[in-house]
């Protein structure tokens, strides 16, 4: 008769182990095979280019464009700089915009009637149609680049916040007259919790559409010079037949806008995470 | 009606003063629906009183309206001598919506806590009182768990808590347990009775269910529809000495007999094999 012991240490990892496992595996997985993705685009293109022989004025290999990056690095990064601050206070402002413009539509039908027919044209004509104008009426450059981002970031914000303060269950809002809660009452703990996912959902939206309405409106200025963002960047280098920099100066806004995308989806995960639908994960 | 026994008129606790007063009110909405004709009902403290009927009957308008929370086209009704939603203070009133109704943001504990914080107290004066009610409904252990993470039964329970959490005197309730299973059901059931008994409570319990009535009630309130109206009142004597056993005796299936026939005639008549 053999007696088998059991380590009740290994008995209890063996138990606990599938689901940590697949738990880290999953996490990891989520990590490194965008990585891995990514990497093998670029090996594929940079394999191509040199052995299709293709001249870097076309299609430059990616490892020139990194040396093109690295090269131009302070004048590039003084452009970044300027992108970055035209899409945050772009952004910042029609979130301010944005929302004060909502709650006075969730307030007011009649408002919200006058004034609506003006967002959606604001919103449907392409800023690039606009932004010539904008450029002739507004003397100071930036603030003009600042009003064409504005409006194509506003409108998502608008329309969301309206929506979602209007959204609140219709129990819970009898609810509150029952308790006879006051109007600031109301917009704090019913209107603006139950407004939440709709404009964190409108926030993503707007993040990506300030960065581009600030590339797009730069790009119709053409502005040269020092005080200048990505856009004036690659516009130069396609004058100049600079394509290495235009790729690097394309890469950067495209690092931005992958940032945005990232704190904004950040955000709404800490705000939301806890009880919107959207943000939990489900054990499958 | 077909003939059955005559129905006791509902005496109601004739030595308790009147709560809920309705006279003639009648609810017509914006396009022409009379959802409710001519409704005259006395409730006293300390019934517990049923509105049982088809949909579209008015249960759900009436109670609304004695909350305050619906307008009534004509008629009166005042609840403890102040006219309906005018009363000094909302929190004598405690309400349980047909679905939990609960702030998915929000922990049980603030759900619970939201009718004091409307009051205007803070979360360190309120915090016994929010104790106290979750662990009137066996919520004790779930203060801190969100209404996401809680059954069907339970949440049900936090909104019971809630409602209860103001110590009202009139606690209404609109059909509150329909969409749970049978076993939660009737658990509830006993808890809401147990909150009757022990706090000294009126209830309005809103249902389409003729044992749910027969089982909770002092008084059951028959309506119809189209247009909505009151067809019976009828007392159920002894429901505060009620216990699980009334469902096994012969007085529970005769009672529920007597108040299905009564809600029999009520309903319209529609030949399935025709």
């Amino acid at each position: 008769m053999s007696i088998s012991t059991i380590d009740p240490a290994v008995a209890e990892s063996e138990i606990l182990d599938p689901r940590i496992l697949l738990e880290r595996r999953e996490r990891r997985l989520r990590v490194i095979m965008p990585i891995v993705s990514i990497l093998a685009v670029l090996g594929l293109w940079e394999f191509l280019v040199w052995y299709n022989e293709v001249p870097h004025y076309l299609i430059p290999a990616p490892s020139l464009i990194a040396k093109t990056l690295v090269q131009d690095w302070s004048s590039l990064m003084q452009s970044a700089a300027f992108t970055v601050k035209l899409t945050l206070l772009s952004l910042g402002l029609a979130i301010i915009g944005g929302v004060l413009l909502g709650m006075l539509f969730a307030l007011s039908r009649t408002v919200e009637m006058c004034l609506f027919p003006f967002a959606v044209i604001l919103q449907v004509t392409p800023i690039i149609a606009i932004a010539p104008l904008i450029l002739i009426y507004v003397s100071n450059t930036f603030f003009a680049l600042l009003i064409c981002a504005w409006i194509v970031a506003f409108f998502p914000i608008l329309s969301n916040t309206a929506i979602g303060l209007r959204s609140a269950d219709h129990n819970l809002r009898d609810m509150f007259r029952l308790y006879q809660a006051t109007p600031w009452q109301r917009l704090r703990h019913l209107l603006i919790p139950s407004a939440l996912p709709y404009f964190m959902a409108a926030l993503k939206i707007a993040g990506g559409l300030s960065l581009i309405g600030a590339v797009v409106a730069e790009f119709v200025a053409g502005t040269a010079g020092q005080n200048t963002g990505l856009a004036s960047r690659i516009l130069e280098s396609s004058f100049r037949n600079e394509i290495p920099r235009m790729f690097a100066a394309l890469f950067l806004v495209s690092v931005l806008g992958v940032g945005i995308f990232l704190v904004t989806s950040w955000l709404s995960h800490l705000v939301l995470g806890h009880w919107h639908e959207s943000e939990i994960k489900r054990e499958t | 009606m077909n003939a059955a026994s005559p129905l006791p008129k509902a005496a109601g606790l004739t030595g308790a003063p009147v709560l809920i007063d309705m006279k003639d009110v009648s609810k017509r909405f914006a396009n022409g629906t009379v959802a409710l004709r001519g409704m005259s009902l006395q409730i006293r403290n300390g019934e517990f009183v049923s509105f049982l009927g088809p949909s579209g009957c008015g249960k759900s308008t009436a109670l609304k309206m004695i909350s305050g929370l619906l307008s009534f086209s004509s008629g009166s009704i005042t609840v403890n001598g102040h006219p309906a939603g005018e009363s000094p203070h909302g929190s004598d009133i405690g309400y349980v919506f047909q679905e939990a109704t609960l702030m998915p943001w929000a922990t049980v504990f603030e759900n619970v806590f939201l009718p004091l914080k409307l009051q205007g107290l803070g979360k360190g004066e309120a915090k016994a009182r929010v104790e106290e009610a979750l662990s009137m409904v066996g919520l004790a252990n779930f203060a801190r768990s969100y209404p996401r993470e809680l059954s069907g039964g339970m949440k049900m329970r936090a909104s019971i808590a809630r409602a209860m959490v103001t110590k009202p005197k009139l606690l209404l309730m609109d059909e509150p347990f329909a969409a749970l299973d049978e076993m939660t059901r009737s658990k509830l059931n006993d808890e809401v009775l147990g909150l009757w008994r022990s706090h000294g409570l009126t209830v309005i319990f809103v249902t389409h269910s003729v044992f749910e009535s027969v089982y909770l009630s002092s008084r059951v309130v028959v309506m119809a529809a189209r247009p909505g109206r009151v067809v019976h009142d009828i007392a159920l004597p002894g429901a505060d000495t009620r216990t699980s056993a009334y469902r096994m005796t012969s007085e529970y299936t005769d009672n529920c007999r007597l108040v299905s026939n009564a809600l029999e005639g009520t309903m319209d008549h529609v030949d399935l094999n025709h």
